[in-house]
């Protein structure tokens, strides 16, 4: 009899938290239905080939946003080209390399840690005081990604690092018993086995810099440019930057705020697109290794 | 006696400050296999992983003594561990192929030895795998990944991977513990067949895979190598009473 009761209250006990599993779940899908709800539902009207293809017009009123896609995607691609090699770099020497005992790792570690936490404009004035002004890059695209790169690196080591340390250490004996040095290996095996885990890092740090607006606004960003950027050294429009200038420097809200619906719709799109591409290369990387 | 092909002198084994290996004293002869058996935690894959250097790869690990190689210490100063491994190689006790075809694992050892010529290397790959016994099954997919071969061919597909780079010497650290009894007799026969061109250690704790396998056996107890000799003396007319007792299963 008291087996029975003490089976019962576990099952209620198992049911209770499920619900609670299950209501969490269903919280969250609608906190992020609502979300793409509220911002498609007011946005997408304001859509067209003009809107995608165009410049802003009229004091930001008319035309469309194609300067500040090209700018959000060069400034992406910008962070790439300065996070991924600089990242996956000091992710081999941390995993790879370093002895894992030095107590210089565990401080290196930790600040690797604590720079994941430092608030995004933190970097943005960093790279104000450092790439514009100390290198005179001045409010260009590449302190701007200079700067988005640097924001992005402990996201790209700390991934890079947990994809590394994935690889099976079987592998590696196997290399360096035929007689191969420890970068052959590296490069020949581990970083093959580890492509997978390496986008994974990429994916996570594209969706954080494409939206990110404090590091720019310093930076990078401008509200309104003739044309697009022509080197390195000019500054650009950038999707996230403009959804905020159209909020709080607009004089014609009636027409500026679904412009601004509109921007933040191409910048999810944009995002989930980059995405959906990583993904499907990590996909195609990850069909060869069952291990 | 026959020509000796690796003499392993006074060899001491420390990780941190625990010894793993006193003072072995082991010639291994040329083009026979070589048998090291001994109850688990005895030091025989780390006296076996002492022959390719592949120990230096763990913290605070300290080798004293000397293996004499071709009439050279592997451990001397300015030796290069990399040059050693690439004349000893190693096959190890679960299968790991690469996650790459059968093809690219065979030629891994030539691609990194600086081989080129792609028909050189195909003819190569393909001597490995036959030598191998692997040939006829894997020849229709070649590009195919080693992951889809059984346990027993892929251990067989890293022996091909081993001997592509004709090393001298084969180390094999319980080559068929991961497999099947007749995937087992397959890999025997196989290294069996390999010493007409290689001289094989193998590490066991199978004492009828040492019987049916090799030539000479070494039985290790405590990081001590108690006895060596021809494999049939050991099993029917042991010297030493340990010996005798880890045969007959009195302990093990």
């Amino acid at each position: 009899m008291i087996e029975e009761n003490n089976l019962k209250r576990r099952y209620l006990a198992q049911n209770i938290w499920f619900t609670i599993f299950w209501l969490s779940m269903i919280l969250i899908a609608v906190v992020l239905g609502s979300i793409l709800y509220f911002i498609f539902s007011r946005g997408v009207k304001v859509i067209n080939w003009e809107f995608l293809t165009a410049a802003p017009r009229r004091g930001m009123t008319e035309g469309g946003i194609f300067p500040a896609i090209v700018g959000t995607l060069y400034l992406v691609l910008g962070s790439i080209v300065v996070s991924l090699p600089l990242g996956v770099f000091s992710a081999i020497y941390l995993t790879e390399y370093a002895s894992p005992r030095h107590p210089a790792l565990r401080a290196i570690r930790t600040a690797i840690h604590c720079l994941a936490g430092v608030p995004s404009v933190v970097f943005g004035l960093f790279g104000l005081a450092v790439f514009v002004k100390i290198f005179g890059f001045g409010v260009s695209v590449l302190s701007g990604s200079l700067t988005l790169g640097i924001m992005s690196l402990p996201v790209v080591i700390t991934s890079v690092e947990e994809a590394l340390k994935a690889v099976p250490l079987s592998f590696r004996e196997a290399s360096l018993a035929l007689g191969a040095n420890k970068w052959t290996t590296i490069w020949r095996v581990v970083l093959p086995s580890s492509l997978p885990g390496i986008l994974t890092g990429l994916i996570l740090s594209i969706g954080r810099v494409a939206g990110e607006t404090a590091p720019i606004m310093f930076t990078a960003a401008v509200f309104y440019t003739r044309g697009l950027p022509q080197s390195p050294f000019d500054p650009v429009m950038a999707l996230p930057y403009h959804i905020y200038g159209l909020i709080t420097e607009g004089t014609r809200p009636d027409k500026q705020i679904p412009l601004a619906y509109g921007t933040a719709v191409v910048l999810i799109l944009l995002v989930i697109a980059v995405d959906f591409i990583a993904i499907y290369w990590r996909g195609r990387a990850r069909r060869s290794r069952k291990w | 006696m026959e020509e000796i092909k690796l003499r392993i002198k006074d060899l001491s084994v420390f990780f941190g400050k625990k010894q793993v290996l006193h003072q072995v004293n082991l010639n291994i002869p040329a083009n026979k296999v070589t048998a090291i058996i001994g109850p688990s935690g005895c030091g025989k894959s780390t006296l076996l992983r002492s022959i390719n250097r592949m120990n230096d790869f763990f913290e605070d690990v300290r080798i004293e003594g000397e293996i004499i190689f071709d009439g050279n210490n592997i451990y001397a100063e300015g030796v290069d561990p990399v040059t050693v491994r690439r004349r000893i190689g190693m096959v190890f006790q679960t299968p790991n192929p690469f996650p790459k075809s059968i093809f690219e694992n065979v030629a891994y050892g030539l691609r990194i030895q600086g081989w080129k010529n792609k028909k050189a290397i195909e003819e190569q790959v393909v001597k490995s795998l036959q030598a191998a016994a692997l040939w006829d099954e894997v020849k229709d997919r070649l590009h195919s990944s080693a992951f889809d071969l059984s346990g027993g061919q892929q251990q067989r597909l890293c022996i091909a991977r081993a001997i592509a780079v004709e090393p001298e010497i084969l180390l094999m650290d319980e080559p068929a513990s991961a497999l099947d009894p007749i995937a087992t007799a397959r890999v025997e026969e196989l290294i069996r067949s390999l010493i007409k061109k290689y001289t094989i250690v193998l590490v066991t704790h199978n004492m009828q895979e040492a019987a049916r396998a090799s030539d000479y056996t070494a039985f290790l107890l405590l990081g001590k190598l108690i006895e060596f000799g021809p494999t049939n003396q050991i099993f029917t007319n042991p010297q030493k009473k340990e010996t005798e007792d880890y045969l007959t299963g009195r302990f093990g």
